[in-house]
């Protein structure tokens, strides 16, 4: 241990601008060891847990579940998987409180537990990774909901993926944990520090990474020796490095530490592994470690329960999905002089409300605060102009231009000042002489941003919906009238086209009777321009001239006209009435024309 | 004298050829100004302004400087953005009757499948059929309320849509510190 003692502390250290000091508070929690806590009677464990798309339930409501097995499946690349963090019987799938700043409910799968923790089948251990592909351990990663343990919780599969672009030589390991009250990051190295470091030694695999820095804020002796000792006994010591850094708030952000510890920069709007680097928090290479090595989803963490508002602040192994009122009572239950509940720590976290919400893979502290630790700050003052914002701020912003901007909804312009690459540290509101909530602002900012972007791509889309349903109804319209058109240029060329028609018919009786009909009129109009009315009364015979007779002495009799008095057009009738006798000789058809003259 | 005259008339002429020529040959196709107010507005096509569309009503703001506040829909940042582009004083027409964004859901029990609201919708987010209950694809609908009226049968509603944790917003702080120029007076007075 002596001897490896100058080693570290040959290593050159940078630092980031900015910082500040505050009391670290670790000392209310981190005496005692880490306590096991009893099963939850009620398991709330919500669908999105990570940053990205909430993952999809596939168990039931009414459907038993064991412990490990998987209740949501990941929707999408950047997503994680939710496990059953005790065995049950799932009561509800529903909307429940969920820890947010804003205090609404959120989908999540309600387990009724029996208090048996059976487990489920566990996927086999990886024990031999060494020899498998990066691709199969990132897979591995992913199916256990591993997602970033320090707070923002990414998927870790998705961080371990940087792409064929960018070659990675360094894993950071960040055990600074530099927000002050929380604790559960060094009792977690102090207890698990074997599991962290092969986690580390996957990881490296993994990434094909030469060297492991993991960084300790100083104010954690026991962690670091303990974390040293993990690593003279490993195998891979010649590769991984305990770095202590100096106490700064926040020189557990990932740039700052980054930076800290290699002196080099992550870009503006960039990610580490654009500088080679790949960050993970110790907990997270624990958790790798587990889903790895045992097959272990990820379903219990270090929770620190803090703040002088608790009777006995601790820190708690807690599965995910227990409530925080259980949390809170295991630990004495609050004191009656309690100014707020944080969820997080007192630097970032938020406010919560209500005891109901679950702890989550992300929730690393309750803090119960008492008005002497956090006084009323009392109402905002205006900004003198100080600087001293901008002089602590870590991001090498400009607070003071962000605020002016963010005040006056100029959302363009605070983009401008690099908005994005603001950390929500919390450094210049701290400093702040008048007790602007300049965090607040930012905040304000960056949603009404992302908000502003979504309004305008649907504005686009529904431009672009609108500009179709006009050229739809243009087409249709055109499409109309030219059909009018060409139906009344058809209803004009019909008289002209019509003999013509008759020529075309396909049906070659139509045929035959237009033909006929054609030689009939030709017929007639030759004999009318002879002259001659058509008569076929001239060549009957003797009975049927008798008959002709008889009908007509029986018309004189009934006093009726003589037929051949008839003129014009009416000769056709007369014709007919003289036709039955003749059609009756011709044929079959008789009977109908008889019937027709009836 | 003369010389002067000529000289001036001759200038006068050379200039009025050049403008006359660089209208013709420098005409900016449609309307600019228009089309960056066109882009600001939310083209719900709501006509909630009293003109039928986006594009009409930002004809009218940038031709007949008609009020840049009759935007429903688009609220306050819309009428900030526009004062922005425009130059005028946002608070010139006074502020802006801001609405919760909603969605349209028809009633299933009510519907009887005239299509009169699908003629009426703008962006075509009404499915359905002649005598074939009507529904509206949520994600497409503005809000635009243009459905509402021709329905004969009253069956189709506005919904305020609900925030979720992924739409929350972080709310503007209250707390507001006094704007240093509203504390100057005071301190001059006293």
């Amino acid at each position: 241990m002596q001897a490896t003692q100058p080693r570290f502390k040959s290593r050159q250290l940078w630092q980031f601008h900015g910082g500040i000091h505050v009391p670290d508070q670790k000392a209310v929690s981190n005496a005692g060891k880490v306590q096991p806590t009893p099963c939850p009677k009620i398991l709330i464990l919500p669908l999105q847990q990570h940053i990205g798309a909430p993952a999809n339930p596939v168990v039931k409501v009414g459907d038993r579940v064991l412990k490990g097995q998987v209740i949501a499946e990941p929707r999408g690349y950047v997503c994680a998987p939710v496990h059953a963090s005790s065995s049950g019987t799932v009561i509800a799938i529903e909307d429940r409180p969920v820890p947010h700043p804003s205090g609404l409910s959120a989908p999540c799968v309600v387990i009724e537990t029996d208090g048996q923790e059976a487990w489920v089948d566990l996927p086999e251990p990886l024990t031999d990774y060494e020899s498998l592909d990066p691709a199969v351990l990132r897979e591995r990663i992913r199916a256990c909901g591993v997602v970033g343990m320090g707070g923002a919780s990414f998927p870790t599969s998705v961080k371990l993926n940087p792409g064929k672009d960018h070659q990675i030589h360094t894993l950071v390991v960040n055990g600074a944990e530099c927000e002050p009250y929380i604790t559960c990051d060094d009792l977690l190295m102090r207890e698990r520090s074997g599991d962290v470091l092969q986690g580390i030694r996957i990881l490296l695999h993994l990434l094909g990474a030469r060297q492991c820095l993991i960084g300790i804020e100083d104010n954690k002796p026991e962690a670091i020796e303990s974390m040293r000792l993990a690593r003279a006994e490993s195998d891979i010591r010649d590769r991984v490095e305990i770095v202590v850094i100096p106490t700064l708030y926040p020189s557990g952000g990932e740039k700052q530490l980054i930076k800290v510890l290699t002196g080099r920069e992550v870009p503006s709007h960039g990610i580490p592994a654009q500088i080679g680097v790949v960050c993970q928090n110790v907990g997270t290479t624990a958790a790798v470690a587990d889903a790895v090595l045992r097959g272990r989803p990820l379903i219990e963490r270090y929770v620190t329960v803090t703040g002088r508002g608790v009777a006995k602040p601790c820190n708690l192994n807690v599965r995910v999905g227990t409530p925080a009122a259980d949390l809170i009572a295991q630990c004495g239950g609050l004191r009656r002089n309690l100014r707020k509940l944080v969820c997080g720590g007192p630097m970032m976290g938020f406010e919560i409300d209500n005891q109901a919400i679950p702890i989550t893979k992300a929730a690393n502290c309750l803090l119960a605060l008492t008005p002497a630790e956090s006084p009323d700050p009392g109402p905002a003052l205006p900004c003198i102009r100080c600087g001293r914002c901008a002089d602590a701020c870590p991001a090498s912003l400009l607070p003071q231009q962000l605020y002016w901007y963010a005040r006056a909804k100029d959302l363009d312009r605070v983009q401008d000042y690099n908005l994005f690459d603001c950390i929500e540290c919390g450094c210049c509101a701290h400093v702040c002489p008048s007790h602007i909530p300049l965090v607040q602002y930012y905040r304000y900012a960056k949603t009404e941003s992302w908000a502003r972007e979504q309004e305008k791509k649907k504005a686009d889309h529904a431009k672009a919906r609108h500009a179709a349903k006009l050229e739809r109804q243009e087409r249709q319209e055109r499409e109309r009238q030219a059909k009018l058109r060409s139906r009344k240029e058809a209803a004009k060329e019909k008289p002209a086209t019509q003999g013509q028609a008759a020529h075309v018919v396909d049906d070659p009786k139509k045929a035959a009777i237009e033909a006929a009909r054609q030689r009939a009129a030709a017929k007639k109009a030759a004999l009318a321009e002879e002259g001659v009315i058509p008569k076929n009364t001239e060549d009957l015979a003797a009975a049927q001239q008798q008959q002709v007779a008889a009908a007509q002495a029986r018309r004189r009799a009934a006093g009726l006209r003589e037929p051949e008095a008839k003129a014009g057009p009416e000769a056709r009738d007369t014709d007919q009435t003289h036709q039955p006798p003749q059609t009756k000789a011709t044929g079959p058809k008789a009977e109908t024309a008889s019937e027709e003259q009836a | 004298m003369l010389i002067a005259i000529l000289a001036i008339a001759a200038l006068a002429v050379v200039m009025g050829v050049l403008l006359g020529y660089s209208a013709l040959r420098f005409r900016v196709e449609g309307d600019p100004v228009a089309d960056q107010i066109e882009a600001v507005l939310p083209q719900t096509q709501c006509a909630q302004c009293g003109y039928p569309g986006c594009r009409p009503y930002a004809e009218a703001v940038a031709k007949d400087d008609e009020a840049i506040n009759k935007c429903v829909p688009g609220g306050e940042a819309v009428m900030l953005a526009l004062a922005d582009l425009l130059g005028r004083d946002p608070g010139e027409a006074g502020g802006i009757v801001e609405k919760p964004k909603c969605v349209a859901v028809i009633d299933d029990n009510e519907c009887i499948g005239c299509t009169l609201c699908l003629q009426a919708c703008p962006v075509d987010a009404i499915m359905g059929a002649a005598k074939q209950l009507h529904g509206i694809i949520a994600s497409e609908c503005t809000g635009c309320e243009l459905c509402l009226k021709p329905c004969p049968v009253e069956c189709i509603h506005m919904r305020p849509i609900e925030t979720t944790v992924r739409t929350w917003k972080w709310p503007f702080p209250a707390s507001q510190p006094a704007r240093p120029t509203e504390t100057l007076p005071q301190a001059k007075a006293a």
